[in-house]
């Protein structure tokens, strides 16, 4: 049994007047204790709603509907009632956000922030906790923590209130931690120091990590497993390098194909996936990133495309994979003007 | 901390010299003058000459300027030319019941227009909310004098509730150390005057009250539901904290800034605001006695007035600037 097991999430957004947003549509994966597992996308295919979900954090507002199942450990996250949530919230299930600054109470000092979840789930106060949370700044590389407990977010550089922010969700030795695009506000350098204090932190506590980015160069340095988010739903799971090596969904392989490479040659236009975000279709008029897709066939637009599922433990959701080198390129056939390609022998179709 | 208060106060020095002397030209510019309002239509140009010369008033202007800082260094506002009385003795009788008045409307104000915006936002788009917006419209749309006979009608002529008019029932015989009554009472522990007077801020103090009320309302429901999308109450969330520490530590707080900014700008609008009410609640403060000399061209009183104004509202603004640090790291002075 996971640590984690996200299983046919979704989240909807009903506004009268407008229409309905399907944000999160669907999404399943699994967290194994000390496991790091990438969510991936680009802005706007769901992977921040989904984070926020399986937290408890989306605004409980009239026409947000969510569904489907987050079991941790156990227990339907998104069934608990709002105490019973925030018990598990910030001690066993902890969280980075994006924007170090913003995220931080600017009038509270940081001794205060720190010492609060503490005093909230293991009880300490005083001294005590003063100095456990001396300990943890000193844990997350903050120099002279005793001082900078009494000091203010602005008083800060971006990296260290990101550290800040980390020893806040570590405090309590959580069993998981997601991290929202936790680098995407900071220079390169310290987004580095970053990605290796959060490696080492899991590493050394067995924490797993959630990980919620759309930089691939984050992914490869750091997930053992990534799950890449198309308009809500996962379209390609697989272990790291299979997936850098063999993308199997078009889109995958797109993401991959637009990073600029330091071995093209000058002046070689870029690889952008053509289309944006915006252009998708609903799932249930077959694949959303159909639209976009340079292999779009007819029968992408027939269905939801199943999720195939390799035997390597690899899946996506595509009628038509880019195949794996070595592999004899599909041909066109009687099977492709039927709409659905046969499936490869060793791979099997799940409807879901 | 204190170099900063020092420095603000120094600051007020040039501040009141400049107003001083552009109120000193502006008032006399306004036409007619004291000897009009002493002896109307019936003086004689010879009369009149001789009030103005008895007042000093037919030297150069620069002349009764530095004459008038001069007094002014020591404290001394001159002598009201209507009522012949020393100006600064007037205002220690009746300005301490305008600031009573005030203190009440801004207790009233602050201490229902917090909770309430702060509720309003919490409960946004329910009936709580829309009731305190569309009260809070009301508050500031109606007039005080109308608002003041309502509640003078309905509380004390109907229902007796609260005494109608005045700041102490006259069977009370109350020691007068300050003429503040409420604080007087406090001194010499007369209970009953305490009780009395507090009775007779009730109605006064609800009526000055409504405009601040609403303002500060709708200032801290617009704030707080700015501050409940800000990314640090996500972070208080996810930290698994108590709806009640997330709330008040985190949001409330933050949302206080321009609540404070507003009330500064208030309190001093409600000093001179409170004419109306004292009037209509026959209420002895300063407002009347105003309204007065204005028409008496009574320029001694005027300029005493609003010099005092004048440094309320620069005290009361440096209370707002320290407040501003005490809430906020990010303000602190230096």
């Amino acid at each position: 049994m996971a640590l984690l097991e996200v299983d046919d999430l979704s989240v909807t957004f009903a506004r009268r007047g407008q229409r309905t947003v399907h944000a999160v549509d669907g999404v399943s994966f699994s967290v194994d204790a000390g496991e790091v597992v990438g969510l991936v996308g680009e802005s706007g295919c769901g992977k921040s709603v989904t984070s926020m979900a399986i937290m408890g954090l989306l605004p409980r507002q009239h026409g947000t509907r969510i569904g489907g199942k987050a079991v941790f450990d156990g227990t339907d996250l998104l069934g608990l009632d709002d105490r019973a949530r925030r018990d598990i919230r910030g001690r066993d299930v902890a969280m980075i956000f994006q924007d170090p600054l913003s995220s931080l109470n600017p009038v509270i000092p940081i001794g205060l922030q720190v010492t609060e979840v503490l005093a909230r789930h293991r009880g300490m106060r005083g001294d005590a906790a003063r100095k456990e949370a001396a300990g943890l700044l000193d844990r997350v590389g903050i120099p002279d923590p005793d001082r900078r407990l009494k000091e203010y977010p602005h008083q800060l550089s971006g990296g260290m209130r990101q550290r800040a922010l980390i020893a806040m969700a570590v405090a309590c030795r959580p069993r998981l931690l997601i991290a929202d695009e936790p680098t995407t506000a900071l220079d390169v350098t310290i987004q580095a120091q970053i990605l290796e204090l959060l490696k080492e932190l899991v590493h050394d506590s067995g924490t797993a990590l959630v990980m919620i980015t759309h930089d691939l160069g984050v992914v490869a340095g750091m997930c053992d497993s990534i799950n890449v988010l198309y308009a809500g739903r996962v379209v390609e799971t697989a272990r790291r390098r299979p997936l850098f090596r063999e993308p199997r969904h078009p889109y995958t392989a797109g993401l991959l194909g637009s990073v600029p490479r330091l071995d093209s040659g000058r002046g070689e236009p870029l690889n952008p996936i053509p289309g944006s975000v915006r252009d998708v279709l609903s799932w249930s008029e077959g694949c959303a990133f159909a639209p976009r897709c340079s292999r779009r066939v007819d029968a992408c637009l027939d269905e939801t495309p199943p999720l195939v599922r390799t035997h390597d433990g690899r899946s996506y959701r595509c009628v038509d994979p880019v195949p794996l080198p070595g592999a004899v390129p599909a041909q066109a056939g009687p099977a492709d003007q039927s709409g659905a390609p046969s499936p490869e022998p060793n791979e099997e179709k799940t409807r879901d | 901390m204190f170099r900063f208060i020092v420095r603000r106060l120094l600051q007020l020095i040039p501040t009141l010299f400049g107003l001083s002397l552009l109120l000193f030209i502006w008032v006399r510019r306004l036409p007619g003058g004291p000897e009009d309002a002493i002896l109307g239509e019936r003086g004689t140009p010879e009369m009149r000459a001789a009030i103005r010369r008895s007042m000093g008033l037919d030297e150069p202007i620069l002349v009764q300027y530095g004459r008038f800082v001069q007094r002014l260094l020591r404290l001394d506002l001159g002598t009201s030319s209507s009522t012949k009385r020393p100006v600064v003795e007037e205002f220690l009788e009746r300005f301490p019941g305008t600031v009573e008045l005030t203190i009440t409307a801004l207790v009233i104000a602050i201490g229902i227009g917090i909770p309430l915006g702060y509720l309003a936002a919490r409960r946004r788009g329910r009936l709580l909310d829309h009731l305190s917006v569309g009260g809070s419209l009301v508050g500031i749309c109606v007039p005080i004098f109308f608002l003041a006979y309502v509640l003078k009608a309905i509380f004390s002529e109907n229902l007796g509730w609260f005494p109608s008019s005045g700041r102490q029932d006259p069977t009370i015989d109350a020691t007068r150390i300050t003429n503040f009554f409420v604080l007087d009472g406090l001194m010499t522990r007369e209970w009953d005057a305490v009780a009395d007077a507090l009775w007779h801020l009730v109605l006064p103090g609800i009526a000055l009250a409504s405009i601040p009320l609403a303002i500060i309302v709708r200032i801290t429901r617009a704030s707080v539901l700015e501050v409940l999308n800000e990314d640090f109450v996500r972070t208080a969330e996810a930290k698994g904290l108590t709806e009640r520490t997330v709330r008040g530590r985190h949001v409330l707080r933050n949302s206080l800034l321009p609540v404070v900014t507003s009330i500064g700008l208030l309190t001093g609008g409600l000093l001179s605001g409170a004419v109306l009410t004292e009037t209509v609640f026959a209420f002895t403060g300063i407002g009347a006695f105003i309204y007065e000399a204005i028409g008496q061209r009574d320029y001694p009183v005027l300029l005493g007035f609003i010099m005092i104004i004048s440094v309320v509202y620069v005290l009361v603004n440096l209370l707002v600037d320290l407040s501003y640090s005490l809430i906020d790291p990010r303000v602190r002075v230096r």
